[in-house]
């Protein structure tokens, strides 16, 4: 049996299409089955479950006019991202600030980074790696004090004030 | 180094050499960047992508860390070289759609590898033999230290690393690790597990990436939040369920050996008979067939081959490396021909 699309090959892939309760079957040879394929695949991805979530910030207390905003560094809008599930540029990160949270939220459960930071930005490693230091310590804290180990927690308490106070200047 | 000396270099994570490399095939690590003064790769304009794509490669010709390393332009390779790429884990399929202006570094024994212009500018991998992420983390984040230093990464205090999709933000870390898990499949327990690595942000995956299923046995689990963790906690959190993963696979082998051995050695055995006598044979049967005799090995049921060799099986009997040792293109019914005819050879040594 030659191939249902290119009538070249032999067809070795038997396809069965159900599409408004009429069904069809398609004989295809690898080539033609393997387009076939990643057409379907692209019919639905992360991008499409992405863009439902995106919805989460702009749904309450969002006039459609805020919705049109550009982001002024690629131009794209927040209507492309939900339609695409990418965003444009780094620049988006800020433009799109508020309805982001939300969805940062959602997938990862938090909405702040925790980790490391690249060489040639010493400034902001530096607060970067405060954070970090501030968030050890209060996770250290929590564990300390339900071992009831009081006299640790207290130091512990003292060093995350005195950084504290150090962030602040 | 030219793409066509990869076909005869195992790579360095096939070698078993790794820790607990009887259940863990490897460990693997990738980070996510972007460079900041550009569109991400599918925004922007062809002239964006060639600029990051020149950038990023005088990167990592100028660095120290990246020794003898292969860059290729995927738009100028034919689709059997793409797809030998894709099949030996240095690139994701999608890098090989739309090929324009996307690049691709191969480090030395294949440990590293860096994709540009795929869906981010960079996409940093390491990957090592057996259970070992510790080393993979080690080995990555000196390279990123080191390309962080002449590259201009897109960063911000709140969000750390920027990617294009919003679930890659953060770390832009992914760390995974391929497991082998025949014993917990024929039990029927490994639904349970699956489920269970869901609970904990974790996500499994099959042999061959993003999109795939499962086969022969083979599950690939990393970790889905990157935002709100360090790296080091990441890995700790994936470093431990899969120890206990790693246990419930040993002693699921206990018991299927203490209350079934016969049945077990007889399929084991049977398995090794059809790879070593048959003629015609489909890739998803010899990945099935491949995956049992491994565990004959790792359960001394059968001592005369060597894992290493099993391991490159699995790679080689692919379609695209058939066609590449064959020098020519093949039809599906050549390729299961040559595929039977290959391991005959390999087996029979």
């Amino acid at each position: 049996m030659l191939c249902n699309i290119c009538s070249k090959n032999q067809a070795t892939v038997h396809l069965t299409e159900i599409i408004d309760e009429k069904m069809t079957e398609l004989h295809l040879c690898e080539d033609c089955a393997q387009k076939k394929s990643t057409q379907m695949e692209s019919h639905f991805g992360l991008a499409d479950l992405l863009a439902g979530l995106a919805d989460l910030g702009t749904q309450f207390n969002k006039t459609s006019k805020e919705i049109k905003v550009k982001c002024s560094r690629c131009g794209l809008t927040y209507e492309d991202f939900k339609r695409i599930g990418r965003l444009g540029c780094g620049e988006c990160y800020s433009t799109f600030k508020d309805s982001l949270l939300p969805l940062l939220k959602r997938i990862h459960g938090s909405t702040q980074h925790y980790g490391k930071s690249p060489k040639k930005m010493p400034k902001i490693g530096k607060i970067v790696r405060t954070r970090n230091e501030l968030q050890d310590l209060r996770d250290k804290l929590q564990k300390v004090i339900q071992l009831e180990q009081f006299e640790e927690a207290a130091k512990l308490r003292d060093k995350i004030r005195e950084l504290e106070k150090r962030k602040k200047k | 180094m030219n793409l066509n000396d990869l076909l005869n270099n195992r790579g360095e994570w096939l070698k078993c050499t790794g820790p607990n490399s009887d259940i863990v095939m490897s460990s693997r690590i990738r980070l996510a960047r972007n460079l900041a003064k550009y569109s991400f790769s599918h925004w922007a304009s062809k002239k964006e992508q060639q600029e990051v794509l020149e950038i990023s490669k005088q990167a990592v010709s100028l660095s120290k860390k990246i020794k003898n390393c292969l860059c290729l332009d995927i738009g100028k390779l034919d689709t059997i070289d793409r797809q030998f790429l894709v099949e030996r884990h240095l690139m994701s399929k999608e890098h090989g759609v739309e090929a324009e202006n996307k690049g691709l570094c191969v480090g030395d024994k294949e440990i590293l590898s860096i994709m540009i212009n795929e869906e981010d500018h960079l996409r940093i991998q390491v990957m090592k033999s057996g259970f070992d992420l510790r080393d993979a983390w080690y080995v990555i984040n000196d390279i990123d230290n080191e390309l962080s230093s002449s590259l201009y990464y897109a960063y911000s205090i709140d969000f750390g690393y920027l990617t294009a999709c919003p679930t890659n933000t953060g770390t832009g870390m992914r760390a995974s690790v391929m497991l082998h898990l025949p014993s917990l499949v024929m039990t029927k327990q490994i639904g349970k597990v699956l489920q269970a690595i869901t609970k904990l942000s974790l996500t499994a995956r099959g042999l061959y990436g993003e999109g795939t299923e499962a086969s022969g046995n083979f599950f690939q689990i990393s970790n889905q939040v990157s935002l709100g963790h360090k790296e080091e906690d990441i890995i700790d959190n994936i470093e431990r369920i899969i120890k206990q993963i790693i246990d419930h696979e040993h002693s699921a082998r206990d018991a299927l050996i203490s209350q079934n051995k016969a049945v077990l050695e007889d399929r084991i055995w049977r398995a090794y008979g059809t790879l070593k006598s048959a003629y015609i044979i489909t890739s998803s049967e010899t990945i099935d067939l491949l995956s049992l005799v491994r565990l004959g090995l790792d359960l001394n049921l059968i001592k005369k081959v060597d894992r290493a060799l099993i391991n490159e099986l699995f790679m080689i009997i692919q379609p695209a490396h058939l066609q590449k040792i064959e020098k020519k293109k093949l039809n599906p019914n050549e390729r299961d021909i040559k595929r039977a005819q290959i391991i005959r050879e390999k087996l029979g040594e």
